[in-house]
């Protein structure tokens, strides 16, 4: 059990120690906090998004030991100890990962509202099976809610991006994109 | 959304979650997955005092042969788990088949098949498959320990026979004489959908004759529930499409289907016809179990 902190009130708060990106933090956390919440209040990480709190959207995905979960239906608790990759930990050394890049190239991205939970869960795709199908890439991302681009330019970039078919796009400043 | 407060506590083993849910009694709810505990939660359907998380048992997440006794799942075995399972691959693929109907990728990642069972609701996807390849679960509590066919562990609507202090331990898939079984859901969703209908069968095929049959609803009536009638009319009978289509009008006729936002309950009795219907035929001829 984590350790519990009683404060004068007699709420209870628990120590967790969770690595977020590559980096650990240690949090205290009421029982009853929600992992999302405590990605984007208490992190700062505001890449996660929060859609219908109730497992249906997919906009909280994040993955957890590298699977594809949604935060909003995991008790911060419940996370102590494990890996949390957000959409924060994804492009390494300022350089967009391929799926980001290529749903940039195939414009795939409109009010990006979904765009986090879509990228982690094609990457949790990739990772585990890196030339997939596009039975294969519907599946992966059937629990991402997308409601303004529509799925057919996001599965294709997430094909592209595993036929490695990106092209780098220098986004300038002001750039209307 | 609001989440209500309540203690939170993780046990290190089965003896101290049994120990500390008697000394809590109705005022601890278990929580595996909490896909179904925070929905509830967040939607102020269920108020509770206490969570007792089970993500400490790692002795209830595992799927391992018993010889002579079949294959056990642990309660904490997640959706995926079973879907990536090899062992149940090759020996009951239609379990497998069952939890890769279910959900989404991320739901599959947290749910588990205690959570499945417990949750007692008839859409739940993996009971009527077990059912049909009669399961029985182990129930464990400070008092000791019981088993029972799954098919006996539903009540009601949203009602089993688990009883305050008792933690499901796992569900036990028996050796069996099955040639064939299968679940067919019909979801208004290809992916992430609750069960309009479902309907499990497993076969046992002896040149041509069935020699048994399982008819397993879902979403069909208060609970899942076998659809007896149609058993009894199949046993021993030469099989032919006629026969089929007949056994899926009996099951549609015990069927006891209501009315939701998701189908009518005529609409849902035609679907318990044809999905008996096709049920029956994948089992006899695709021969996986
Ligand atoms: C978006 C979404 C989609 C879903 N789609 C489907 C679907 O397609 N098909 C389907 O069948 N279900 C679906 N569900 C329901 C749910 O995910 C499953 O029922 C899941 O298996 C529940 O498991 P859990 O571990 O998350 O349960 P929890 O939420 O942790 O628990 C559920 C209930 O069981 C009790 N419990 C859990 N484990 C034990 C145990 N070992 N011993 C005693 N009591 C226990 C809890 O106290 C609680 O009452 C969906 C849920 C969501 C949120
Ligand atoms: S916000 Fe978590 S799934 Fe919608
Ligand atoms: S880009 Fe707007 S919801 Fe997908």
């Amino acid at each position: 059990m984590s350790q519990v902190i009683t404060d004068k009130n007699g709420v209870k708060r628990y120590l967790i120690t969770i690595n977020v990106n590559g980096d650990s933090h240690s949090l205290l956390v009421k029982g009853n906090a929600i992992l999302t919440n405590v990605l984007r209040d208490d992190l700062n990480l505001t890449g996660t998004k929060k859609g219908c709190e109730l497992g249906d959207c997919g906009s909280c995905t994040v993955l957890l030991d590298g699977k594809p979960v949604d935060s909003c239906m995991v008790l911060a608790v419940e996370a102590d100890g494990r890996e949390i990759t957000t959409i924060e930990g994804v492009a390494a050394n300022g350089q967009l990962d391929d799926i980001q890049q290529s749903m940039l190239n195939h414009a795939a991205v409109q009010c990006g509202y979904c765009t986090p939970g879509m990228v982690l869960s094609a990457k949790a795709l990739l990772t585990r099976n890196p030339h997939p199908s596009e039975r294969e890439v519907r599946e992966a991302i059937a629990g991402n809610l997308c409601r303004c681009t529509g799925y057919v330019h996001i599965v294709e970039a997430v094909l592209a991006a595993s036929r490695g078919e990106i092209t780098p796009v220098d986004l300038k400043e002001g750039d209307s994109r | 959304m609001n989440m209500p407060d309540f203690e939170y506590h993780a046990p290190e083993t089965l003896q101290e979650a049994c120990a500390l849910l008697a000394e809590l009694g109705r005022n601890a709810t278990v929580l595996a997955g909490g896909t179904d505990v925070l929905h509830k939660m967040k939607t102020g359907k269920l108020a509770s005092g206490h969570l007792v998380s089970l993500k400490r048992l790692g002795e209830l997440r595992n799927i391992r042969s018993k010889s002579g006794h079949g294959i056990v799942i642990g309660a904490l075995t997640r959706h995926n788990e079973i879907y990536n399972s090899p062992l149940l691959q090759e020996l009951f693929l239609s379990l497998p088949m069952a939890a890769h109907t279910m959900a989404s990728n991320q739901i599959c990642n947290l749910g588990t098949l205690g959570g499945n069972i417990v949750n007692g609701v008839p859409s739940a996807d993996l009971p009527p498959i077990l059912i049909a390849l009669k399961a029985c679960i182990r129930l464990v509590s400070a008092q000791g320990e019981r088993s029972m066919a799954l098919e006996d562990f539903f009540c009601g609507a949203a009602q089993t026979r688990i009883v305050p202090g008792e933690i499901l331990a796992d569900t036990t898939i028996p050796e069996q004489s099955t040639t064939g079984s299968t679940y067919i859901k019909f979801g208004l969703r290809r992916s992430g959908a609750l069960a309009v209908a479902g309907v499990a069968v497993s076969v046992t095929v002896d040149k041509n004759i069935l020699r048994e049959a399982r008819i397993v609803l879902a979403s069909s009536a208060p609970t899942v529930m076998r659809a007896r009638n149609a058993e009894g009319f199949l046993r021993g009978k030469k099989i032919s499409g006629k026969l089929l289509a007949e056994a899926g009008a009996m099951a549609a006729a015990e069927s006891r289907p209501r009315d939701s936002i998701r189908g009518s309950a005529e609409y849902r009795r035609n679907l318990v016809e044809v999905l008996t219907k096709r049920a029956l035929r994948k089992a006899i001829d695709k021969g996986h179990i």
